[in-house]
Parts: structure tokens; sequence; C-alpha cells
């Protein structure tokens, strides 16, 4: 029993570290860390706004704000699959030489980039508030749930690409490319009431972060969570935990052999 | 009472330049490449046996590829036995290649922090040893800078100055102990010599043979994978020396 809680207490421990290591590499290095980090999805969101918006004259009311709620959980999400291909390989000399529990490197990697969604949640407030709309109460549960139900999607799906990255060299080619893809199939610089009809049901409840993204979406601008997709939000999140669970610990024991 | 225990153990690598061709190539030549697993496989351990006791000190020789570095990072936890029994007694303390772990934009005293932690020890256990890992490294001035702007031999010194702290009860030393400068490595051999006084279980890899007939109690041979001799270090060292002789 005590070795137990000693183990999780040290697993804590590691986790900590290595998050504040990331965090602190993050922001360290250049000197407006935190307004560049916001200036990638800001980017977007004007770019999007720009070519969506005004040139394909999406029928959106308030589009920036739309495109917001979207793209800051969806950039928490594709930076964790992005970087995900590298984490073992980047370690390649510990993983050889110490046995400390390798997926605290996944976790830590995943809750970087929460840490980084979370504030950059003001921004989000920002233009709520310029377009002349409230936050909700409902954010003070639906916050912390969202961000659990994407934590253990992004943890789950990155730690499945990290071990099989190291097998398989080019699934970081298509991780890049499935990340574009998956950017274009989920209802980010489109809303779900564009979709007609006989794809609609498909593109929301077959995309495993659709649920995810909708759900950020609906929070944010309406302080709503809808069942059915908060159920197939934590489908998606079990099943992609479990997914990358079983492929880990399968693996993890030829990793000093192949890294 | 044995800290390590190796019974008849073998462990195989499959050839993965086959499989590592990537995913294409591995689809297209699925077929062979798992035929391949289980035929082209190298044999790193063939089915070596030894005990080591508590507060041994154990060096392994052999040529290049003979099996030392699969043999130690099995003690070490981070590969398993394909067959055969291993067991592992006590906190394990690897010496660990130049600054692996490290982060180069993190400062000295960061990174002392982050390696102790991935060494196995907890957050309240590193702070308390903080002083003494300083101490011990003697680069206190350069200590909250960025590590990149550390040199090779400062960093050598942080990184083993924090594994040495680690208190391990079995110390795993692969090639390292020619870090740092002349001073730097007189200091790490007296404290091996400490840890060895203590009754710190210490495996030793190297090809410094002088190193391992001085530090060691015993010494195993292993060549191709098999064990060819254990005993007393200059019995061993010199057939060793013989065997390989200098055909120059």
């Amino acid at each position: 029993m005590t070795n137990l809680r000693r183990r999780w207490e040290y697993f804590r421990d590691l986790i900590l570290v290595l998050t504040q290591k990331e965090i602190a590499v993050r922001y360290q290095s250049t000197w407006f860390g935190y307004l560049w980090s916001l200036a990638h999805p800001l980017a977007f969101a004007l770019l999007y706004s720009i070519v969506f918006g005004v040139f394909m004259r999406v029928q959106i009311p308030h589009y920036a704000l739309f495109l917001i709620a979207g793209l800051f959980p969806w950039q928490w999400l594709a930076n964790s699959l992005t970087i995900s291909s590298r984490v073992f390989l980047g370690n390649a000399a510990l993983l050889k030489k110490v046995a400390f529990p390798r997926h605290a490197l996944v976790v830590s990697m995943v809750l970087n980039d929460c840490f980084h969604f979370l504030i950059s949640i003001p921004v989000v407030l920002i233009f709520l508030l310029y377009y002349g709309f409230a936050p909700s109460w409902a954010w003070l549960w639906g916050v912390p749930a969202l961000c659990l139900l994407e934590a253990l999607t992004a943890y789950g799906i990155a730690l499945f690409i990290a071990s099989l990255n190291l097998f398989f060299r080019d699934l970081e080619r298509l991780v890049v490319l499935g990340t574009t893809a998956l950017f274009f199939l989920t209802p980010i610089a489109f809303s779900e009431s564009m979709i007609p009809g006989r794809y609609r049901t498909a593109l929301l409840y077959l995309n495993p972060v659709s649920p995810l993204i909708v759900l950020w979406r609906e929070l944010f601008l309406h302080g709503r969570l809808s069942l059915p997709l908060l159920a197939a939000g934590c489908f998606y999140a079990a099943a992609a935990w479990l997914a990358g669970t079983v492929v880990y610990g399968k693996l993890q024991w030829k990793f000093a052999e192949v890294v | 009472m044995s800290a390590i225990v190796f019974e008849e153990v073998t462990k195989s690598y499959p050839c993965y330049q086959r499989a590592l061709r990537g995913l294409k190539g591995s689809l297209l030549h699925l077929p062979s490449i798992l035929s391949g697993f289980k035929k082209d496989r190298f044999l790193a351990l063939d089915q070596v046996s030894f005990t080591i006791r508590a507060g041994e000190s154990l060096g392994i020789v052999g040529a290049n590829g003979s099996g030392k570095s699969t043999a130690l990072a099995i003690i070490a936890g981070v590969l398993r036995p394909q067959l055969g029994r291993v067991l592992v007694r006590g906190r394990i303390g690897p010496l660990l290649e130049l600054g692996a772990g490290f982060h180069p934009e993190l400062s000295g005293r960061q990174n002392i922090l982050l390696n102790g932690v991935l060494l196995g020890l907890s957050r309240k256990e590193v702070q308390a040893k903080e002083a003494e890992i300083i101490a011990f490294s003697e680069i206190e001035p350069f200590l909250d800078q960025p590590l990149r702007t550390f040199s090779t031999g400062m960093i050598a010194r942080l990184g083993f100055s924090v594994a040495v702290h680690v208190d391990p009860e079995i110390l795993l030393i692969d090639e390292t102990l020619s870090v740092g400068d002349f001073n730097f490595q007189e200091k790490c051999r007296r404290k091996i010599a400490e840890f060895k006084r203590r009754g710190t279980t210490i495996v030793m890899v190297s090809h410094a043979l002088q190193e391992v007939q001085d530090l060691c109690d015993r010494v195993l041979w292993l060549h191709r994978g098999r064990l060819v001799a254990q005993g007393e270090p200059s019995e061993i060292l010199h057939r060793y020396q013989a065997a390989s002789g200098p055909r120059a």
C-alpha cells in the first residue's frame, strides 16, 4: 500500500517537473512567448475569416468569434498530435538508459498544450464581450469537463502515434497530412448545419474529434452542452485512451531496441 | 544476498533495418518481414547466467557487439529478455551518457531537478540534495545560465554529480568515467571508490581494462553473446587480452 502510494507520488512529481520544463521552455526562449503562441491561432482566424467570411461569404453570424471558439481547442489537439511523433524519438538517449515511466513524456506534452489553451481562453472572452455576449456560469464545470475529455483524447492518440512512430518512422508524415485532413473534416471553419443532411451525422459522429470541437464552441458561444455530443465525446476519449495504452503497453519493451 | 541474478538469459534483436524501411516498405513486404522477425535475429545474449552479490563490484568486458550494453540495459530495466529469468534487488542508478535528459534551454539548476526526477528521485529528495550536487559539480557560478552556454566538460560534471547523488544501491557504469578534466576524473574515481566502501553494488562495462582491474572484485567476459569466463579480474583480463591479442 505504502509502496503504491510512493509510486503514485513519484509519478505525480515526474509529471509536474516534466510539464514545468515544457512550459518553461516554451515561454522562456522567446521574449513574447505568450503573445507569439496566441499569434498563431489568431493569424489563422484572421485568414479564415477573410477567405471564408469575406470571399466565400459563409453565412454565420459573428464569424470571427465562431472561428476562434473552435480554433483554440483545435489548436491544442493539433499541436499535441503533430509533436507526438517526436516525443519518444527526441529522448532516445534517455529511453535507452533509464527505466522511468515513458508515457509521462506524453502526459506532460499534452498538459503543456492544455495549459497553453487555458491561458488563451481570455482571448475568447474578449471576442465574446466585443460581440455583445457574456460568458455563462456553465463554463465553471463545462471547461474542466471538456478539458478532461480533450486531454484524454489527445493523450490517447498521441501515445498511439508516439509509440508506433518508433517502428514506422514515416508515420509522422502521415500525421501531418492527417491533421490537415482532420481540420477540414471537422466543423471548425463551417458550422454543422451547413453540412448536407446525409453527411451530417457521419461527419459529426464518425469523426472522433468533431463532437469535442462542437462541444467547445457551443459551450463558449451559448453556454450549453449537447448530451448526444457529450456521449460521443466520452466514447472517443475512452477509445483513444484505450488504443494508446494498449499499443504503448505492447511496444514499450522494444523502445530501447529501436529508438 | 544476491543483488542481481541472471538465469539463462537470452535476448535477440530482430534485424530492424528491414522493418524500418518505412510504412510503405513494411506494407509491401509484410509477409517477408513477419517471417524475417522469426528468422533473422541477432543473438545479443545467449543463455547467460551469473549472479552478483550485494556490495560486489563486477566488470563486464568483451569486444564490441558482445552483449555488454544489452546486459546493462536488462539490469536497468529498459529491455526485457526473451527467455530466462532476471532478478534485480535495489534502486538502480545509471550513469548517463553525456547530458542525456538535459534540456539546453533550461538553466543548470532547473536541469538538476529535471534529471534527478527522471533518475527516480522525488522533488523533495532532489531539493534536499541540491546543495550537495552543486558543490560536487564545482560549477556554481554558471548554474543559472542556460545549459546551452555550458562547455561539454561542464555538462558532464553536472550529469555525473546528479547521477551519483541518486544514492543508488546498484550503480551502472557504461564507459562514462572519462568525463571532465583530470581533476574531475580523479574526483569521480574517488566517489566511486567511496560507493564501493559503503557497500553499493557496482556493474561496470568498460574497455579501459586498467580501470576494471582497479575497481572490480570480479570480471565477466562476454563474446558474441555468450559468457566465456568469469572470475578473478587479473586472471580473466589476462586471458581476454591474450585472446584479443595485439595482432599488429
